[in-house]
């Protein structure tokens, strides 16, 4: 591991041997979100019957299923923007369902979301909506908050004239990664992502991914990701859900493969599935 | 010597300053955090008398995030500044690739504040905006031609008008706005027939207040306030309605199909605005000399037999339609202003609210501008 931080003269002195004996593989493997049980529907249309899922500590979770299938509901319900029918969802330890008023808000600062198009307040710029939890949650000073500003806005790799710019003077790649800075803003243990790459092109999609996974590494992040992208779950999914007939199947990329189940089978193995997964390996 | 909760230990030592951070250093803690580093005191110069060193040691630090990360370069850059290398030690591996990304990060260039010239800035801002009024006239002019073609169009080739739509915008802009069109020109009758009861009174004059009423409210008062309500409520609708189709490009699937949003869109909405305007205006008139009829029955005794005889005294025949005439030119530039400032909603929701707001000034004031040339094309012409 090289890191070319330096201070004044002297390089910064990093214990070598510490750092290469990190093991690879979270070093915590408690779960931050457990999901239990879960049934939600809508009018009587039932999206999941009995979704259990655990998302361990620092791992980077791709949620796959049909269009249709509730992947974006089941990230609502982990967010607590709906309410399910029966089972319980426990984030970092709280059961959402039963928490209120001050401890809720405080539970909602510690999980960041991404929504689909970046959901940036369309009357501010960048800037003032990365400025808007930092300003309602903290009490830092003014200029502490632009400098942190800045500096996320830097950190998903935007330039800094985009500071100024309103959400609809931005590409949609731009947005994406704006929404992100907004969802960094008050540094959240988890980041919920609802279909990061949708919409990017090939390139701008590894880019995003590329970024998801060095903010991931650096951050300490645990990452929950509703994709549609092949090539984002081989390359930065430690593992992979996949949402089929109401039901939730969790295993790796790997081991999905072997699987007999006809969706998942032609998911993972047509022929777009076995390029992602040859680039990935 | 401990400074504050916890966060930096300070000892000293020979030309060296030594801090030792502990607990976290994170958003929670940056307001204290902040407080403690500037409170640091500054290292004593050296034997040598050269400016004393600092050492940080990060090896107690149980959290840090981007905040805390982000302070610590500022810390270290104001004490460069100031002559005092900073040496930072025994940073937890979990640790590093944080400070790595944050300080890259941070050396990201603020984009520099344009350097302000307001005198420059203000005579820029006077013209900008006397050109951007200049274009939207023009703007509007050729859009009230381009409604006008697709009017005569549609009058030429009535197949081409859609039914259904004129139908249901002539319903919604028409019929459900009588209620409260009603209850409103009833108040405005009653109101005019009290003050002017009180006034004609002294003078035992009380009979006129019916000439009062007939006059003012046929010629000027129900027009207005007809047009008023119909631009807050249908102008704004209509602004609405097409500037949320504009952001979810639901005008460009149109273009695309071959279909003209101008025939499809603007056509039925300003059709069906001059059609019910005349008749909501008759409605407004009629119900607003119902309201100043009870007033004056209530007030002066006067029988709605009588009121209606002395009103046929001082009102002729073009007192009666000036306002029919006036209601399809009203509805057409209300409608006109609807349908325009919606079709120049763009990217955001936000815009929406802005030109709603703007397409209800904008009529309003056209309407009552326009009022006044009619009054004095009226008066010039002796009707």
């Amino acid at each position: 591991m090289t890191i070319d931080v330096t201070i004044t003269d002297t390089p910064l002195s990093i214990p070598r041997s510490e750092a290469v004996s990190t093991p690879a593989l979270p070093a915590w493997p408690d779960s931050v979100i457990q999901v239990r049980g879960l049934v939600t529907q809508f009018a009587g249309h039932v999206v999941h019957d009995g979704v259990d899922i655990d998302v361990r500590r620092g791992e980077v979770l791709g949620v796959v299923g049909a269009s249709g299938s509730g992947k974006s509901v089941l990230l609502r319900a982990i967010v607590g923007l709906i309410r399910p029918s029966a089972g319980r969802i426990v984030v970092l330890g709280h059961d959402i369902g039963t928490l209120t008023g001050s401890r809720r808000i405080a539970l909602q600062a510690r999980t960041g979301v991404l929504f689909q198009d970046g959901a940036l307040f369309s009357s501010l710029t960048v800037a003032e909506n990365i400025r808007v939890p930092l300003v309602e949650h903290t009490d830092l000073p003014s200029s502490l908050i632009d400098e942190v500003a800045r500096v996320k806005i830097a950190m998903v790799g935007l330039p800094p004239s985009a500071a100024a710019k309103y959400p609809s003077q931005l590409s949609g790649g731009m947005r994406k990664r704006a929404g992100l800075a907004r969802a960094l803003a008050l540094d959240p243990e988890i980041l919920l992502l609802d279909e990061p790459t949708a919409g990017l092109d090939p390139i701008g999609a590894a880019a995003f991914d590329q970024l998801i996974g060095s903010l991931q590494h650096g951050l300490g992040l645990t990452v929950f990701m509703v994709t549609h992208d092949l090539d984002s779950l081989a390359a930065i999914c430690d593992r992979i859900a996949v949402l089929n007939d109401r039901k939730l199947l969790v295993g790796t990329l790997e081991s999905l493969q072997q699987e007999t189940n006809p969706w998942i089978r032609d998911y993972f193995s047509g022929r777009r599935g076995r390029a992602a997964l040859q680039a990935g390996s | 010597m401990t400074v504050e909760q916890g966060l930096l230990n300070v000892t000293s030592e020979e030309g060296t300053l030594v801090l030792a951070a502990a607990g976290s250093w994170t958003l929670t803690t940056a307001a204290a955090l902040t407080r403690t580093l500037d409170a640091a005191p500054p290292p004593l110069p050296d034997d040598n008398g050269q400016p004393g060193r600092i050492r940080l040691d990060l090896g107690q630090l149980d959290a840090l995030d981007t905040v805390g990360a982000l302070l610590l370069r500022q810390f270290r850059d104001r004490s460069r500044d100031q002559n005092h290398p900073v040496l930072i030690i025994n940073v937890r591996p979990e640790h590093i690739a944080l400070i790595d990304a944050v300080w890259r990060a941070a050396e990201a260039e603020p984009v520099p504040p344009e350097p302000g010239r307001p005198l420059y800035e203000a005579v820029e801002a006077v013209g900008q905006a006397s050109l951007k009024t200049a274009r939207a006239a023009v703007e509007l002019i050729s859009f009230f031609g381009q409604v006008c073609t697709a009017l005569l169009r549609v009058v030429m080739n009535p197949r081409r008008l859609r039914l259904t739509a004129l139908v249901y915008h002539m319903d919604h802009t028409g019929l459900r706005c009588l209620p409260i069109l009603g209850l409103l020109s009833f108040l405005i009758g009653v109101v005019l027939a009290y003050q002017g009861a009180e006034q004609l009174r002294r003078l035992g004059a009380e009979i006129y207040v019916v000439n009062l009423l007939g006059l003012s409210i046929l010629r000027e008062i129900g027009i207005l306030i007809t047009a008023i309500i119909v631009a807050g409520r249908s102008g704004s609708a209509f602004t609405a309605q097409i500037g949320t189709m504009k952001v979810n490009q639901e005008i460009d699937a149109l273009r695309t199909l071959g279909l003209d949003p101008m025939e499809l869109l603007v056509v039925p909405r300003v059709l069906a605005l001059m059609l019910v305007m005349p008749l909501l205006t008759f409605y407004a008139n009629m119900v607003a000399l119902f309201g100043g009829a009870v007033m004056s029955y209530i007030l002066l005794d006067i029988s709605f037999h009588q009121f209606i005889t002395q009103m046929r005294i001082p009102i002729d025949f073009w007192d009666a339609t000036v306002a029919m005439i006036k209601a399809p030119v009203f509805a057409l530039v209300i409608g006109m202003i609807g349908c325009y400032e919606g079709l120049l909603v763009s990217g955001s929701a936000e815009s929406v609210g802005r030109r709603t707001t703007k397409s209800v000034v904008e009529s309003i004031f056209l309407v009552i501008v326009l009022n006044a040339f009619f009054s004095v094309l009226f008066s010039t012409i002796h009707i």
